[in-house]
């Protein structure tokens, strides 16, 4: 318990009132069994930070599809399907060899789910929201990201129902690759901004 | 509110945990909590209604709890405010009673097709935009008892508007019933305007803000 409890060890109390929860508006009517089974499949199987990786792996190959997306990131993200809940105004941000940028709800837990599913633990905790915002640089270092003194830091905090969507730099050495194979490096937390894409080799060797 | 979810900045929170291969959920109890909770129907409360019944949880359980336990405490909290539920009948002590406005559940079949569609925040229109791209603006000095996404680290602070997004609904009218659309801006403060010597030169913070929170710059500086 204290600070670092987590999700893996509930209070029995609390399962037992989320049971209670789900019953009593089940017999109201309010909640559907089934529809909560369709709510848990959407975003455990269906949406993820895969449909983030396809956005960003066109737009490294796409100058045209990046120029859309940088200026209207919800149409050119809806090119792929993607919208919906949590993403329903979606701003896309550049890294590049002189901006870094970095995402954060300070305040709760938004995120833009119809890219990157629902947010890691880690994302909604207390460290990274009261950190981030004070001290990108010490934060990015510790997930392994060390960025050089003259790049400008850019931490977005997630007010309002704007959501970003970093968009990693495509990683040295990657110019024989197609779009699947390139959207096979853009991992969760490039997105956030927290790393940046895999290299090739990394690729290779996981 | 300045509560304890209004984390920016704060210190003594320990280190940033990944977890590597993170599942989706953690246990069965999670993944109920978070669809019923993207299940209620529509109308029943608002985002920030939402967000304002989390935000109340008792400080010292909110640090101690993990996110889907706030969910819960939020949930509850909210549908017995609105008086959709009561504690009586969540322990088992009464048998629940027909809400008094019933509207239609969600049904599995339309679960896609209402998540990709989502909410709109957007306002048809809302009060005139008082500043403009470019303009200097201060977050104003306050400390509302209700809602609000103000956060705390940037009150008093003078940034930069570098974005207009038009009129959108006021969550500190809309945790309170209300909608009192008006612009909503991002603002760019520099680290060292936020932070002081421990900020560092050169880097910014951009802050989601609506008209109200706003001032003019040289107003009282």
């Amino acid at each position: 318990m204290g600070a670092n409890h987590k999700h893996g060890d509930p209070l029995p109390e609390t399962v037992l009132r989320v049971k209670s929860l789900e019953s009593l508006l089940i017999e109201k009517g309010l909640v559907e069994a089934e529809a909560l089974d369709a709510l848990v499949d959407r975003y455990e199987n269906k949406v993820g930070p895969k449909n983030g990786a396809k956005v960003v792996a066109r737009a490294w190959v796409d100058d045209a599809y990046r120029e859309r997306l940088l200026k209207d990131a919800t149409s050119a993200v809806a090119e792929f399907g993607f919208t919906g809940a949590q993403g329903e105004e979606l701003v896309a941000l550049e890294n590049t060899d002189k901006v870094h940028n970095v995402v954060v709800c300070t305040l709760c837990s938004c995120y833009p789910w119809p890219v990157l599913g629902l947010p890691p633990v880690w994302y909604k905790s207390a460290p990274y929201r009261a950190r981030v915002v004070r001290e990108p640089r010490k934060v990015l270092e510790e997930f392994g990201t060390r960025l050089p003194e003259g790049t400008e830091v850019r931490v977005w905090d997630s007010t309002a129902e704007t959501r970003y969507l970093v968009i990693p730099k495509r990683p040295e050495g990657t110019e024989e690759m197609d779009e699947d194979a390139l959207a096979e490096l853009v991992n969760r937390d490039s997105m956030i901004g927290t790393r940046e894409a895999d290299s090739p080799t990394m690729a290779e060797g996981a | 509110m300045d509560g304890i979810h209004d984390m920016g900045g704060m210190h003594g929170m320990g280190p940033i945990e990944p977890e590597e291969n993170e599942p989706v959920f953690h246990a069965n109890w999670e993944k109920r909590m978070f669809a019923m909770n993207n299940a209620m129907p529509a109308g029943i409360r608002s985002i920030d209604e939402s967000r304002h019944a989390r935000e109340r949880m008792n400080p010292g359980t909110y640090l101690s709890s993990s996110y889907y336990e706030i969910w819960l405490d939020g949930l509850i909290r909210i549908l017995s405010e609105k008086g959709i539920i009561s504690e009586e009948e969540l322990t088992g002590g009464v048998a629940p009673k027909p809400v008094s406005t019933p509207r239609p559940a969600l049904k599995a079949e339309d679960v896609d097709a209402v998540m990709s569609k989502g909410g709109n925040y957007i306002a048809d229109a809302g009060k005139p935009a008082r500043f403009r791209v470019g303009d200097k603006v201060r977050a104003r000095n306050i400390h509302p008892v209700g809602h609000t996404r103000l956060p705390r680290y940037a009150r008093g602070h003078i940034g930069e508007i570098v974005a207009d997004y038009g009129p959108h609904v006021f969550p500190d009218a809309s945790a309170a019933g209300r909608s009192d659309p008006q612009p909503l801006y991002s603002v760019k403060f520099a680290s060292t305007e936020l932070w002081g010597p421990d900020g560092t030169e050169g880097d910014y913070i951009y802050i989601d803000l609506w008209d109200d929170y706003l001032e003019a710059a040289s107003d009282g500086a």
